[in-house]
């Protein structure tokens, strides 16, 4: 009825885009219950200690991670906001940011050059023990790298919260003559009450995800999660059952957490605004501002530390012969590649389903529900969260094992798997500028007869190219830096960066492994840099 | 007047019939039935929310009716995309492409693709200097007025030369002296033209300046049509008169006193 024939073609880029994610997950799926129907009493015999140990350790893990993250994180948000002019504030929170673009690999080696075992703090920290300080692998070391991920996302997400009171009850307050107790207990709690379960939700997810930081700073069965065993079945022990059962255990219990979190209302692709400091009329006292600065200065440390680590760690490794090495420059070419590659496609994708969704809205009538399709371009991106990437490749390597070398497959699968991992990160930038310029432009292009290729050339991509290159280098980092499927696919014949990272940290190649840590670092670090100045530029 | 060439030759305007057309959007409901005669001014008003944006709407194709048919020089438009359409529409806003030069925004009237010959770009600039825009082909729209911006979607009603143009509000933002310059343009146009114009305005000023005929909606529903004249005098329609307020009554075939008013 709808005089609109010619967004058919957006609508089929959508439905084109959600089958290709939709058989990247089935055919996982698909893998593992024909894996399980293959042997089910081998499944069912996988059940026992070793797998309780597992949940229980993840489950464990997560909670205190958690707590460590998000209870610090709430007297750091409050202080920072109770002193708009701190020194150094806005510097304090661009590199409460850096962590979220840090590959995990990268910040695991972060925290042992600092805490290991030969870790730059080790002397220091072996004079308060007895003697010899034994380094941090297994629950402590996992503990401090979640922390040093979660606590600066879960500060800036409680400042975001803090930033939305209204500069009227700051300045009502003032009028009143609220002290710090007061107005902690009647405008700032109230405030971040609201977002509390959402922020610890997020956290309590990424930690029971974890895998690279686990994998690396774990230490043997004692201090291993479900992603972790999955990968050891399938590499070392080769025990296909186990894995199909550790896999289905992985899914179900992040389902039952998806379930609750949106229950709670979490956003669980958890980026923060970076927020301007308002203005307030609040005066704070003497004692008050010590313990904030000191609050603060604690926080900045335990961020900055491993930051500082990888660095130094970093220069002090021979990077003029690392990168003369045959093995390193080919890890890096097939990086950029694949990460190109991914981000390419991730970003094509996401459009797709922008567009799509938006067509179909518009063509909706007010009122009237959502259809199915539309429902699965809306929120269907955010299911792929639910399913870990080691999950989806784990699945696809035994349904592949049978046919094919699943070593020769890498680059497929891991250019397909990052760039559905980003995709909701890239449909976040996106969406809101195509959203805005199809308000703008729908009607118009309409009435011209401007659509397909042309709506595209002329129209579109001018205003959403911005918006494009910030989601597009955003997957690109997250792509370059992962170790999740590369971890299971990778091979000789096919080294990422960080899988070599991997192999030398194995080899006990610290010093090379440290020169690698660098070099991804700052790469990630400045695609991110570029995403987030294309991404103001664009909403300026 | 001097005719503009814009190397077209003009079009005579087509009448336009809503023959029991229903809509409907949300909570609300509309049904219009109604003729425009073609070739004439009509100047539309009525409250907020009466249906005078959904009545346009309908005609330019932007929506599609629940039942009925809207008929533009006696063919069903039904199936035909808004841009196939014998329909020009002005919005309020949002009538440029804000990355897009003046002369790239005109020119889309003539080609969707942008490729346009060197007898096209002439149609462009000599469309441009009929609005009073010479000379600004390069500009961005966001260096233009609002005023100026509203002249260069003129420039592309007059390059697309269709039978009927719809406007909806396009002057509602700018102030009473420009209003009054755009809506002498927009006549001036038709006196070249003689589209069929449909004129959605709040003003009772705008509809005696340039309106021929009238219609007044309310509730969904056209609920009186008539010579202009007719309507801003002692015996316009009760409803009109109530929307107006008291105004209607002092200024019996005020056409011609409004026209001097600037």
């Amino acid at each position: 009825m709808q005089p609109a024939p010619r967004s058919e073609s957006r609508v089929t880029a959508g439905i084109v885009a959600l089958a290709a994610i939709a058989v990247l997950i089935g055919g996982a799926f698909a893998g593992l219950a024909l894996e399980g129907a293959h042997d089910p009493s081998g499944a069912i015999a996988a059940f026992d200690g070793y797998l309780l140990r597992v949940a229980r350790f993840t489950l464990w893990q997560a909670l205190l991670s958690t707590l460590l993250s998000v209870a610090p994180a709430l007297l750091v948000a409050r202080a920072l906001s109770r002193h708009p002019g701190f020194p150094g504030r806005r510097l304090i929170l661009q590199l409460f940011t850096v962590p979220l673009a840090l590959p995990a690999i990268v910040a695991a080696l972060g925290v042992l050059a600092l805490y290991g075992h030969a870790g730059y703090l080790a002397g220091v920290l072996g004079k308060f023990g007895s003697g010899e300080w034994p380094g941090i692998y297994g629950l402590s070391g996992i503990l401090i790298a979640h922390v040093f991920f979660n606590l600066p996302l879960a500060t800036r997400l409680f400042l975001e919260a803090l930033s939305t009171v209204p500069a009227d009850q700051w300045r009502l307050a003032s009028q009143l003559g609220m002290g710090a107790w007061p107005a902690l207990r009647l405008i700032e709690w109230p405030a971040l009450r609201t977002v509390l379960p959402g922020v610890a939700g997020l956290v309590f997810m990424l930690c029971i995800t974890s895998f690279t930081i686990v994998l690396t700073l774990g230490g043997g069965p004692a201090a291993t999660t479900l992603e972790v065993a999955i990968y050891q079945a399938l590499r070392f022990d080769f025990d296909p059952a186990r894995a199909v059962v550790l896999t289905l255990l992985q899914i179900g219990l992040t389902f039952v957490i998806v379930a609750l979190l949106t229950r709670l209302g979490a956003n669980t692709v958890g980026d923060a605004n970076l927020p301007v400091a308002p203005r307030r009329y609040l005066a704070t006292g003497k004692a008050e501002t010590v313990l904030n600065a000191g609050l603060i200065a604690l926080a900045l440390l335990f961020v900055a530390g491993p930051m500082a680590a990888t660095v130094l760690a970093g220069l002090d490794a021979d990077l003029g012969r690392l990168a003369g090495e045959e093995t390193v420059r080919r890890a890096t070419l097939t990086s950029a590649a694949l990460s190109f590659l991914s981000a390419t496609l991730s970003a094509t994708l996401s459009l797709s389903l922008i567009a799509a969704r938006r067509t179909l809205a518009l063509r909706r009538r007010a009122g009237s529900a959502m259809s199915l399709l539309e429902h699965a371009t809306d929120t269907g991106a955010g299911f792929v969260l639910v399913v870990p990437a080691i999950v989806i490749g784990a699945g696809w390597f035994l349904a592949l094992r049978g046919f094919t070398d699943v070593f020769a497959v890498a680059p497929v699968m891991v250019v397909a798997v990052n760039a559905v991992m980003a995709m909701p990160f890239a449909i976040r930038a996106v969406r809101p500028a195509y959203d805005a310029a199809s308000e703008r432009h729908e009607r118009l292009c309409l009435a011209l007869g401007i659509s397909g290729w042309n709506r595209l050339r002329l129209v579109d991509w001018p205003s959403l190219r911005r918006p494009l290159a910030t989601g597009f280098a955003f997957a690109m980092a997250l792509s370059l830096g992962d170790l999740g499927v590369i971890a299971l696919f990778g091979s000789d014949s096919v080294q990422t960066l960080p899988y070599l990272l991997l192999a030398r940290m194995g080899s006990y190649r610290t010093a090379d492994a440290a020169g690698l840590a660098l070099l991804l670092g700052l790469v990630c670090l400045m695609l991110v840099v570029v995403a987030d100045w294309l991404g103001r530029e664009a909403k300026a | 007047m001097t005719t503009a060439n814009i190397g077209i030759a003009a079009q005579k305007g087509l009448a336009v019939a809503l023959d029991s057309v229903s809509f409907s959007y949300g909570e609300a409901s509309f049904r219009f039935d109604a003729e425009f005669a073609a070739g004439r001014i009509t100047a539309i008003m009525g409250p907020s929310g009466s249906g005078k944006s959904t009545l346009l709407n309908l005609i330019a194709g932007f929506e599609a009716p629940n039942a009925g048919k809207v008929l533009i020089g006696g063919t069903d438009v039904g199936n035909t995309p808004p841009s196939a359409r014998p329909v020009s529409m002005v919005f309020q806003e949002n009538n440029l492409f804000a990355h897009l030069s003046v002369e790239s925004n005109v020119g889309l009237g003539r080609s969707p693709s942008l490729k346009l010959t060197s007898t096209d770009r002439r149609a462009v600039a000599e469309a441009l200097a009929r609005v009073g825009l010479a000379g600004k082909e390069k500009r961005l729209p966001r260096e233009l007025s609002g005023g100026e911006r509203q002249r260069v979607s003129l420039a592309r009603v007059l390059l697309r030369d269709r039978p009927v143009l719809l406007l909806d509000e396009p002057f509602a933002s700018l102030g009473p002296a420009l209003r009054d310059d755009m809506l002498d343009l927009v006549a001036g146009i038709h006196a070249e033209r003689h589209m069929t114009v449909l004129f959605v305005t709040h003003q009772p000023d705008d509809a005696r300046r340039i309106g021929e005929n009238m219609a007044f909606l309310d509730e969904g529903r056209i609920a009186a049509t008539g010579p202009a004249a007719d309507f801003f005098g002692r015996s316009g329609p009760d409803a009109f008169r109530r929307y107006i307020g008291d105004r209607g009554g002092s200024v019996a075939g005020s056409q011609h006193i409004a026209r001097k008013r600037t």
